[in-house]
């Protein structure tokens, strides 16, 4: 991956306009202001990665574009509509989809119910239905199961398909949570630290994983990542945030050329 | 086996009579996207003409090669399949080999056509085409990260199936001729022996060979359309080819093909074969899976497990022979079947096995006892890539632990002087391809076929391997000169034992056997902290008094087995010595697939083979070791040297 993204006429899905846009967010909490004046776009297809130093307010951008904190001032657009209010559930049924830093999957229950549990929005049977396995229910179900297989395929974790998720070593848990983020096929997919706490290897895999949904289902990546390495070689575009400002924004190269970058990282004697 | 299939002589033609008499059957199963995916005898066939229309328009010839690089799935057979209704040559390659290996057999064979599984399989032959100018097509069944790829070379498995289908609609006689102009003695396929030493050797079979052998075992174990076999080894190894390919065209019955190499224990408890194969390496970290959980199992399980697994091996295995066995005993065994062994073998995923086969390498008698005990059919087999595989199996009712069975239907064994075994077999290999010389060191012109493999044949006419017959050889002076030395039998039975790691026995030209014993680290250590016995480190562990009582207690327990058999009682071990340090692939002791270099160690470790045979109580050995960063140092001890028990023959015993 040295080489860095493929060139863009090797792309099956073309980078298009911008499906979301990021205008003038502030958001504070008391007196804590984690963003102020923050704006950014997304297009269509892209990775776009969003770093920054410890508290710089990546999370809390992630959180404000999917609906968990509702910004003080500021617009997000998605696909051209403006939103405000909206919560987390209307968030995935406009089609965004995310993974946490911390893992937030059911331990107990197996891969294959966690990364069911994706497809929940798309259920449309009653309850009645779905307690008695009837009817639409039981279409429904074999429909969905084979959407789950085919990312579980994907992502290649048949072989724990039904270990419950307790029992798996760090890693192959990030892989299930992403598995279920592609289970509810978004437009937009948010991932928060995807590599945190991995050994090199696990990088690389998932390296490999995150840059094959791009390009297979042409999925538009928003990825927060520490790792250097990894946000140079798979983004095409990166926004930093340093004390809840924007203090650089362009392809992995401009960036790495800013002297405000530089200094947010490496700190500046003043 | 009771179908008619006379005049049937080629795989095609089979596989169509399968077509016509079981269209509905079952014939090829793959987990596919989590379900089980059945293709029938009537798909598979109809799969089988498409692709074979389509490769004869891709212009692949009668006596062309084409390879297949690839897991077992349903459309790698078809594909082999239908490369030999053109009287044309399978060759599969290992799926893990690396692309330099892919080259020389590509070379060899002038290879023009390829499938490839998926992009892993497609890139290793794209960066060998440079050496293979002669590959002109590759066909892929996995489109996954190929979109990309702009090689005149590629083509995907669906175009070429539907070019087939054209083509078949187009002209359907035209196939039917080339099936029905293919002959017995026509190659079925050609598969790469693994070549240790040496460049590898096509071992051309041919389709007559591979369907007599095939149908000898099946009459023998009675195999049917009803049975069903798990295939999860390399398609390229001739064990999986005749379980998955040859055996089912003809019987009838039906292969599944695991989704991924890591699913394939869970895939076996869904399908539950009944009709297995395992190397006893499969088998030995089965075992190792099951004690270990085992040990984390509550205390009445384990109880139970101890309890019943005591009378599995006292009656188990003589329940399985039809051996007579007392009431009370039956009962207890009904109960632990109930309680212990039948969820035991649910779990191995081995309720239904019938026929279970182990080959390859020596079994240790307790792990083959094992699985007999709690009532899996296990047997062993002998043969080769260049024997069709069956050469000897051991019939119900015959089993041992340290044989391979009488002789197949068929077959015929002699033994030269040198007890090396020759065969002559229906089931024999055409040739070495392109190879006419090492084709003529081993076959001669009377048709034997000459193993390498020194054995004999016991008294109930099991024959018996003892090992390569460049390492037999005799003892040369006192009470057994002349008797045979089989140095690897000895060292596999010592390392049978857990405490043994490695062995080395000594005795050509010698009065007498004696061997150097490698103490297992991680046994010893474990057997050494249950008896409160303190120590310092290996060479302190390996210099203790009562380590040297438990590993003579292995060695004695060698012996009376020894003593049993009458070819080999003289070659007792009388003496022996625990190594102070391991034998190592570092300092030349071991080779890299940690073979013993036996001569090496001899040289290396002279005062010490001396010390046996005059003798001494105890010897003083200094000899340079290498550590791990490259450094190297000398290493000392004192050895003790210990006299083992030796037992009377078995017939002088009954004599007496």
């Amino acid at each position: 991956m040295t080489e860095g993204r493929l060139q863009a006429a090797e792309r099956a899905h073309r980078i298009g306009g911008v499906i979301l846009a990021v205008e003038s967010v502030s958001l504070s909490f008391g007196g804590v202001k984690a963003l102020s004046e923050v704006s950014f776009d997304v297009r269509e297809h892209e990775v776009r990665a969003i770093i920054g130093p410890n508290g710089a307010g990546k999370s809390s951008m992630l959180n404000v574009i999917n609906g968990v904190y509702h910004p003080q001032k500021g617009t997000i657009r998605l696909q051209g509509r403006e939103f405000n209010d909206m919560d987390s559930h209307e968030a995935a049924k406009m089609g965004i989809a995310r993974t946490f830093q911390n893992i937030a999957l059911f331990k107990g229950m197996t891969v294959l119910d966690n990364v069911m549990t994706g497809r929940n929005l798309k259920m449309r049977a009653s309850f009645l239905e779905q307690a008695l396995w009837y009817g639409r229910a039981r279409r429904e179900e074999l429909e969905h199961r084979r959407a789950v297989e085919e990312v579980i395929d994907f992502l290649e974790i048949q072989h724990i398909r039904k270990t419950p998720v307790a029992r798996l070593p760090y890693g192959l848990q990030k892989r299930v949570e992403l598995a279920r983020a592609l289970a509810a096929e978004p437009k937009l997919l948010l991932l928060d630290e995807p590599m945190a706490g991995m050994n090199l290897e696990e990088k690389q895999d998932m390296c490999r994983f995150i840059l094959d949904v791009n390009d297979h289902y042409g999925t538009t990546i928003v990825l927060i990542e520490h790792d250097m390495g990894v946000v140079m070689d798979i983004s095409d575009r990166v926004v930093v945030l340093d004390y809840g400002r924007k203090i650089g924004d362009g392809t992995p190269e401009e960036v790495r050329g800013n002297q405000a970058v530089i200094d947010a990282y490496l700190g500046v004697a003043r | 086996m009771s179908e008619d299939l006379t005049g049937l002589d080629t795989f095609p033609k089979l596989l169509m009579h399968h077509a016509k008499v079981r269209p509905e059957r079952p014939a090829i199963r793959e987990k596919d996207l989590g379900i089980w995916q059945t293709w029938s005898w009537g798909r598979f066939a109809e799969e089988t003409r498409a692709l074979a229309a389509a490769l004869a328009a891709q212009g692949l010839k009668r006596g062309d090669h084409m390879a297949l690089v690839g897991d077992n799935r349903p459309r790698l057979y078809a594909m082999m399949c239908a490369i030999q209704c053109l009287g044309a040559v399978p060759v599969p390659l290992y799926q893990d080999a690396v692309a330099a290996e892919m080259a020389f057999p590509i070379q060899n064979a002038l290879i023009t056509h390829a499938l490839a599984e998926d992009q892993e399989q497609v890139d290793k032959l794209l960066e060998i085409l440079p050496q293979c100018p002669t590959l002109a097509h590759i066909y892929f069944d996995d489109a996954r990260g190929l979109r990309n790829y702009a090689q005149p070379q590629l083509m995907s498995y669906e175009k070429l199936l539907e070019l087939g289908r054209d083509a078949l609609k187009r002209d359907p006689a035209a196939l039917d001729a080339e099936i029905a102009k293919g002959r017995g003695e026509d190659a079925a396929a050609m598969l790469f022996t693994s070549g240790t030493t040496g460049v590898p050797k096509g071992v051309v079979l041919t389709q007559h060979g591979l369907i007599d052998r095939s149908i000898a075992a099946a009459e023998l174990e009675s195999l049917g359309e009803s049975d069903v076999v798990l295939a999860y080894l390399p398609p390229a190894w001739v064990g999986q080819f005749i379980f998955s390919l040859a055996q089912p065209m003809v019987t009838g019955y039906c292969i599944c093909c695991p989704e991924s190499a890591e699913t394939v224990m869970s895939d076996m408890r869904e399908i539950g074969p009944t009709y297995y194969f395992a190397p006893p390496r499969v088998l030995e970290a089965l075992l190792t899976q099951v004690s270990i959980r085992m040990e984390d199992a509550s205390r009445l399980k384990r109880a139970m497990y101890r309890y019943f697994m005591a009378v599995a091996r006292s009656v188990g295995g003589a329940l399985l022979d039809g051996r007579p066995v007392g009431l009370l005993d039956r009962l207890l065994y009904r109960a632990g079947d109930l309680l212990v062994y039948g969820p035991l073998r649910n779990v191995l995923g081995m309720s239904r096995v019938r026929i279970a086969y182990t080959a390859g390498e020596a079994i240790g008698p307790d792990l083959f006892r094992f699985y007999r005990s709690i009532g899996i059919n296990l047997k062993q087999l002998y043969g080769s890539t260049e024997t069709s595989v069956f050469v000897c199996i051991q019939p119900d009712g015959q089993v041992k632990a340290d044989t391979a069975g009488p002789p197949v239907k068929g077959v015929e064994l002699r033994f030269t002087p040198e007890r090396e075994l020759l065969i002559r077999s229906p089931g024999l290999f055409k040739e070495y391809y392109k190879n006419p010389q090492a084709t003529a060191e081993v076959k001669d012109a009377q048709g034997w076929f000459h193993t390498g493999d020194a054995g004999y044949v016991d008294a109930d006419g099991h024959l018996k391997i003892i090992d390569r017959v460049k390492d037999v050889g005799k003892l040369g002076a006192g009470p057994n000169a002349g008797t045979l030395f089989a140095p690897k039998y000895l060292e596999n039975k010592l390392k049978f034992f857990p405490y043994v790691k490695e062995a080395v026995a000594f005795g050509h030209e010698r009065d007498k056997v004696c061997a150097f014993i490698n103490m297992d680290m991680e046994a010893v250590g474990n057997w050494a902290e249950k008896r409160n016995l303190a120590y310092s480190g290996y060479v302190d562990l390996a210099s203790r008094e009562e380590v040297g009582e438990l590993i003579r207690e292995c060695v004695e327990q060698v012996n009376a087995d020894l003593a049993a058999d009458p070819e080999l009682a003289g070659s007792q071990i009388h003496r022996f010595l625990i190594l102070h340090k391991e034998l190592d692939a570092d300092d030349g002791e071991l080779t890299r697939t940690r073979k013993v270099r036996r001569r090496h160690v001899a040289e290396k470790y002279l005062p010490l083979v001396e010390a046996l045979y005059n003798g001494a109580k105890s010897a003083h050995i200094e000899v340079q070791v290498r550590y791990e960063d490259g450094r190297t140092g000398m290493v000392s001890a004192d050895l003790a040297i210990r006299d083992a028990r030796i037992f009377a023959p078995a017939a002088a015993k009954r004599a007496a």
